[in-house]
Parts: C-alpha cells; sequence; structure tokens
C-alpha cells in the first residue's frame, strides 16, 4: 500500500501560549486508496489536525511536527510552495458549500479556476474538462453556467466535491462534508465520495461527528479527544471492539435506528477522575 | 387516523399555508409555494410527537403555525378543543403561557445582552406571574431543573457552551410550566454527546411536568428514541403518519421507505 500522509508528533499551540496545547502529540498515516475518519467532539483538535495538513492553520497558531505528504515535509514549505500542493495534490472539500463558494461568480467558472491555475488550462479544453467534472460528480455539464444560489444543496457540494477532484490529488479531506445536508443527499454524496475514491485511489481523511457515517464510508478511524489521539485501528476494531473508556462512552451516546439502546451520557468526571487523557 | 378528540391536547385541522414567491424575469411573475398543504395532527396528552422531514418540507412552518407565530391561509389550531384562532389577543396570550418553544440554534435564540435570570424570567415576568424574589426562586429552581446552577443567573449567555445554551432555552420554555412544548431541532446544532444529554433531560422533564412535546426534527435516529407517534413531511404534504414502531418496521410510503434507507451507519 503506498503511504500518501504521515504525520509524527504533530503539536498545536497559540503562539500566544505555547505551553498549553490544543493538539497534542498526533501521529497517523493514510494510504492511497483507503478512507480514515477522524471522530471527536467539537474542540477535540479535528479540524485543526486536517488544516494543518492544508497548511490553511490560523497565523495565532503554531504547529511543530512532521507532516510528510509523499516524502516532502508541509511544515517546511513556504506559501508559495503550499499554494502549489493545496488544490492540486490535496483536495478540500468543507461543511458549508454555500459560504465556500463565490456567489457572484458561475460555479463553471470556480471548478475552471481550479484547473487553470494549476494546470494551465484554458479555452476549449478547460470548458470541456469543467464539463466533463460537472459530470461526473452527477450534475449535467450546462449547468457550468449557474450560480451557486441556483443550486440546492447538495448539489452545490457536488460542485465542491468537482473543484475538489479536479487536478486528481493524491488526498482529499473532507471537513464534515454531508453534516449541513438532508439525509437522502448525505446518501448520496457519501456515495459519490467512496466511488471517486476507489476509482482515483484517493487517500482521504474524512472529518466528522457523526458514527453512523463513519461506519458507511470508514476503513480506519481515528478517535479525538482533548487534542489527543485516544484510540486508532480498522473500523470493525473501534466500532465493533472499542478498548478506550472514551470511545467506549462516545459510543454510548449514539441513538440507534432501532432504539434499542439506553442513551448514557458521557461521564466526564469519571474520565477526569481515571485520568484518560487530557 | 382520528382518535376521541377528548385526550388530544393539540389539533392542527387541515392547515394551509402559502407563500408568495417573486420568479420569472425581473421578478414579475408570482409562483405560490405551498408549505402547508392540508396538514392535520393531533398530539396526545404526555406524548411525543415528532415531524420528521428534509429541508423544505414544511416541519418548522407546522411548528410556527402550531404556535401562532406564522399566519396561515387557512385551517385551524386547536389546544384542549379550543380554536386558538378566535382567540383574541389577550387570551391568545393566556393560552401561549401553555405553549412553549425550544429552538434550534442555541447562539441565535438567547439575547446575548440579557442575563440568563431575565431571559429565564422574562415569560414570568409578561405573564405577570409572581413578584421579583418568587421570580427569581422559581427562575433558579427551573435552572437546577435542567442541570445548571443557581448562580448562573447572573451570567451572559456567552459564558456557556452550546449544551448549556440548550438546557438554558429549556429552562426559559418551561418556566411558565407549560402543557405542550413544541421543540424544533432542539439536537441537532450539537455534539452527540451533548446531544444524549439533552435528550434524557427533555424525557425525564416529560415525565416529571407531564409535559407533551411536538419534536421537529430531520434525524431519524433520535426520533426513535423520542418520539411515540411520527409525522412524515414531504413539500408540505404529510406523506405518511403513526405510531413509530409501525412506521420503522413497515413504512408504506416509498418517501419514507428512502429516508428511512438513507440514515446512515446501518449495515
Amino acid at each position: 500500500m503506498t503511504e500518501i500522509l504521515n504525520i509524527a508528533h504533530l503539536n498545536i499551540a497559540l503562539k500566544k501560549e505555547p505551553t498549553r496545547l490544543l493538539v497534542k502529540d498526533v501521529a497517523f498515516q493514510l494510504s492511497a486508496g483507503k478512507t480514515t475518519c477522524i471522530v471527536g467532539e467539537s474542540g477535540s483538535g479535528k479540524s485543526l489536525t486536517a488544516l494543518t495538513v492544508m497548511g490553511l492553520l490560523s497565523q495565532q497558531l503554531l504547529a511543530t511536527g512532521q507532516v510528510l505528504f509523499n516524502g516532502v515535509d508541509l511544515t517546511t514549505l513556504n506559501n508559495k510552495e503550499m499554494q502549489s500542493i493545496r488544490g492540486a495534490q490535496i483536495g478540500m472539500i468543507f461543511q458549508e458549500p454555500m459560504t465556500s463558494l463565490n456567489p457572484v461568480l458561475t460555479v463553471g467558472y470556480q471548478i475552471g479556476e481550479v484547473l487553470s491555475a494549476h494546470k494551465g488550462l484554458k479555452g476549449e479544453t478547460l470548458a470541456l474538462k469543467v464539463g466533463q467534472l460537472l459530470t461526473q460528480v452527477g450534475i449535467s455539464a450546462d449547468r457550468a453556467n449557474s450560480y451557486p444560489d441556483e443550486l440546492s444543496g447538495g448539489q452545490r457540494q457536488r460542485v465542491m466535491v468537482a473543484m475538489s477532484i479536479a487536478c486528481e490529488p493524491a488526498l482529499l479531506i473532507a471537513d464534515e462534508p454531508t453534516t449541513a445536508l438532508d439525509v437522502t443527499v448525505q446518501a448520496q454524496i457519501l456515495t459519490l465520495l467512496d466511488e471517486l475514491k476507489n476509482r482515483m485511489q484517493m487517500a482521504m481523511l474524512f472529518i466528522t461527528h457523526d458514527f453512523g457515517v463513519v461506519s458507511d464510508i470508514a476503513d480506519d478511524v481515528i478517535v479525538m479527544f482533548r487534542g489527543e489521539i485516544v484510540e486508532a485501528g480498522s473500523k470493525e476494531q473501534v466500532l465493533g471492539n472499542p478498548q478506550h473508556p472514551y470511545t467506549k462512552a462516545l459510543l454510548d451516546c449514539v441513538p440507534d435506528v432501532a432504539g434499542k439502546k439506553t442513551l448514557k451520557p458521557i461521564d466526564y468526571a469519571w474520565l477526569n477522575q481515571n485520568k484518560v487523557a487530557g | 387516523m382520528m382518535i376521541a378528540s377528548n385526550n388530544m391536547i393539540l389539533e392542527a385541522k387541515h392547515l394551509v399555508k402559502e407563500y408568495k414567491q417573486r420568479s420569472g424575469r425581473f421578478g414579475l411573475g408570482e409562483t405560490v409555494i405551498k408549505a402547508l398543504d392540508d396538514v392535520s395532527i393531533s398530539l396526545k396528552k404526555g406524548s411525543t410527537l415528532a415531524v420528521v422531514g428534509e429541508s423544505g418540507s414544511g416541519k418548522s412552518t407546522l411548528a410556527r403555525c402550531l404556535l401562532q407565530l406564522h399566519p396561515f391561509n387557512s385551517g385551524e389550531v386547536l389546544f384542549h378543543g379550543q380554536s386558538l384562532g378566535k382567540l383574541d389577543t389577550a387570551a391568545l396570550r393566556h393560552a401561549r403561557k401553555n405553549l412553549q418553544m425550544v429552538f434550534q440554534d442555541p447562539f441565535a435564540s438567547l439575547n446575548p445582552r440579557m442575563r440568563i435570570g431575565d431571559i429565564v424570567g422574562e415569560g414570568l415576568l409578561v405573564h405577570d406571574l409572581g413578584n421579583a424574589n418568587e421570580r427569581l426562586k422559581k427562575v433558579q429552581e427551573m435552572l437546577e431543573r435542567v442541570g445548571l446552577k443557581p448562580e448562573d443567573v447572573s451570567k451572559y449567555p456567552h459564558q456557556f457552551s452550546g449544551g448549556q445554551r440548550q438546557r438554558i432555552g429549556i429552562a426559559r420554555a418551561l418556566v411558565l410550566e407549560p402543557e405542550v412544548v413544541v421543540c424544533d431541532e432542539p439536537v441537532s446544532a450539537l455534539d452527540v454527546s451533548v446531544q444524549a444529554q439533552i435528550l434524557l433531560l427533555l424525557k425525564r422533564l416529560q415525565a416529571e411536568m407531564q409535559l407533551s412535546y411536538v419534536f421537529i426534527t430531520h434525524d431519524l435516529r433520535v426520533v426513535r428514541h423520542i418520539a411515540d407517534e411520527i409525522v412524515v413531511m414531504n413539500k408540505g404534504k404529510i406523506v405518511e403518519q403513526g405510531e413509530v414502531n409501525t412506521i420503522y418496521q413497515s413504512p408504506q410510503q416509498s418517501y419514507t421507505r428512502d429516508l428511512l434507507k438513507a440514515i446512515p451507519g446501518q449495515q
């Protein structure tokens, strides 16, 4: 299996307060053709980790450690070098498709921008490729002339997917890409992402707090709590036979479709007492 | 399905709500959108009725029409068999004491400039219940009941987490000891761990205070845990309704089946 990303000893802290770590000694690897889900509550550090890989961490934060992407340490790159990788070799999809798209430009133009910036495509070839990408994500090619507000939420997220895969990236980072969508649309987008990942043999880093989504899409699962990875392993291991008390507690909170389970909120006092993390 | 009306605490009959939207070139045309198209529901005393649907299905419009927060074109809402539309302003205000709402976004639904004590106590003030001391005592009791501290009355909303704010929203709705609470997506903005806490809190309070809930949600996993009956809406119409287990086990309509099939994490 080809290793695409290798993160080791990743620490993230506020520059002003370098001793208080927001992300603590995080390490994991991603391989081509595999989907890894990071799950955790808000504030667990899952989005910060993803932002570091994309080189989009806020200026007020400082990341140290190693983020090897295809052998290159991303933390050593300057802005310009990072820009040539971001969008081309690393694709990104965010939660809110409406705020990620520019409302005054057609979606075709916005998809085309990625291709002209990274591949230098223009004119006919560009238009053709944009059409192909739209078709690939299940939107008819003539919607290239539509503006974001003329599309539904699901279609907008499909446009974001088209943009993110335009340059056939080796790594696709999806930060809660379906959280804002209806369940039926969510199911469609998840299937689409899974198909594209298999066809293009991308490594996919999928951030979510929904265990249902995890069990549908993940190969591997990483559980984060208060900035640390508390458990990692294959989906079957982590969901089927969780070892860490936090993972168990988190799974006890998830309502099941059958309605048979008794919901149990996390006992943070117990976790604190037993110093499980943080 | 019409069951004897007497144990129905809240009923909606043939609600129709239309929006007019400008369309066509320069917005000269007009399209009528039916947000509610002949919607009838009934809520049994002490039970939870979940209204489920995707965005644009009309479920939030229904919530607002039930509480007379939105005018509607035709139909009526009956509370204890009495039509709310026929009440005058004063009588409607009195009825509203018994009809409260919990909103989705705990960040947007609390006034950032008001202290928690004033937010939760405002209803008591409006309904002129008790003097300042009695009101304060009531607010503090309610805060404890939802898992907050009595001294939180002097704090501001930004000092609380999302889950705590939702508890404040619940305290505000329940301090008037209402009979019916309409919850519009009360847990969809929360983490699963917090979601579980709030769901259990709502269930406990329902038992303690004999509340009847209308629970608006798009999450069919949550529905199974909280609801007794369910109404499935699509494009302003009721597609299917009935007892929760029956609908989950043998959905009759293809739309309901699609919705159930789309729930993630079932294999």
